[in-house]
């Protein structure tokens, strides 16, 4: 890969300057060496240092970064940034308070994750090694342990734009459906107890935007189907 | 002034969602048994009609039908005002409104199916 010029499209906004958000029109010079979204970011953040966002793996794994890229939720890290098509619009995650360009305030996503207790809820003495699963066991929590927080989902959810404060949403409920699916846990009813709403669970429409935009290709819908599943085989 | 908490958790939602699914189910299936009805009626005139909707097995499969689409729109429509009408007393006066609405359409059905 040569040096290029790629142009920006960004959101801006500092609560403590700017009136109201801008988009602002910027251009950058890529090294060779740069392939990645988030490449591009830190040479703009060396032109402007002003420039706000997140990160901190650089390689998909902490889910700093995530961002509304060309309109669609995903990492900056993750993204080839020559896929893109030109300018790069870049926006923070829809549907959360923006605490200044590209950060926002994840306290509600958080909070929502927090309320399903995303931990193994086990009431037997601790054995002396750790506690077994069979292969067949295990296998069921693959496609759910690998969830990064990054909130791309949530995020991208009409259901948790409009009822965030009530819906936990696609990566909670994934989390959610992680511990029920778990054979060392022992908290399944309450759990289920838990989620039985009409709004933490239900207001999900199956619009599966979730699906479409996880960067690590996770499906929270077929989570959020499964934990219906258990629900229906409790109560039949 | 102290914000009122968010309280979640009111243990239903199983059954509305289960019951959307059965209706939905329900309704595709009388499409297809009305639409074989219909289509093997001998003549398109009010005789044969009401001579269709005489049958009382289908007078009682076409209530249902009724019955489904009520609770299926309860549902949808109940979800709909969930989603987007944030203030509790305006979402429970539509809640009501569309409750009534549903029931009395209810007996509207009943009234013209018993009466063909």
């Amino acid at each position: 890969m040569t040096k290029r010029t790629v142009h920006f499209k960004i959101y801006r906004y500092d609560p403590d300057k700017d009136e109201k958000p801008y988009m602002q029109d910027i251009s950058v010079e890529l090294e060779p060496s740069d392939k990645k979204l988030l490449d591009a970011l830190v040479r703009l953040r060396a032109k402007d240092d002003s420039m706000s966002f997140r990160r901190s793996c650089r390689e998909g794994v902490c889910g700093s970064d995530a961002m509304n890229i060309n309109g669609k939720n995903g990492l900056a890290c993750l993204t080839d940034v020559d896929s893109l098509q030109q300018p790069i619009t870049l926006r923070p995650l829809p549907g959360l308070p923006v605490i200044r360009d590209l950060i926002v305030d994840m306290t509600q996503f958080f909070k929502q994750y927090h309320s399903i207790k995303p931990y193994l809820v086990n009431n037997d003495p601790a054995p002396e090694r750790e506690r077994l699963q069979t292969p067949e066991d295990r296998e069921e929590l693959n496609g759910l342990y690998e969830c990064i927080l990054c909130a791309c989902c949530s995020t991208s959810c009409p259901s948790f734009w409009w009822n965030p404060d009530k819906f936990v949403g696609p990566a909670g409920l994934l989390a959610a459906y992680r511990f029920l699916a778990d054979t060392r846990d022992q908290d399944t009813n309450a759990r289920l107890d838990n989620l039985e709403d009409p709004y933490r669970l239900f207001r999900c429409h199956t619009i599966m935007n979730c699906v479409d935009v996880c960067p690590k290709g996770l499906n929270p819908t077929r989570a959020i189907g499964k934990i219906k599943d258990m629900m229906v085989r409790r109560a039949i | 002034m102290v914000k009122q908490r968010i309280v979640v958790g009111a243990h239903y939602g199983l059954k509305d969602w289960i019951a959307q699914r059965a209706t939905a189910v329900y309704m595709a299936l009388y499409t297809i048994v009305f639409a074989l009805c219909a289509f093997s009626l001998p003549e398109l005139s009010y005789e044969s009609w009401s001579g269709l909707f005489s049958n009382g097995l289908f007078k009682f499969l076409s209530f249902l039908f009724f019955l489904s689409v009520f609770y299926h729109a309860w549902i949808g429509v109940r979800d709909l005002w969930m989603d987007y009408i944030k203030p509790d007393g305006v979402r429970l006066a539509l809640h009501l409104v569309t409750l009534f609405l549903l029931v009395g359409y209810a007996g509207w059905a009943a009234q013209i199916l018993w009466r063909l």
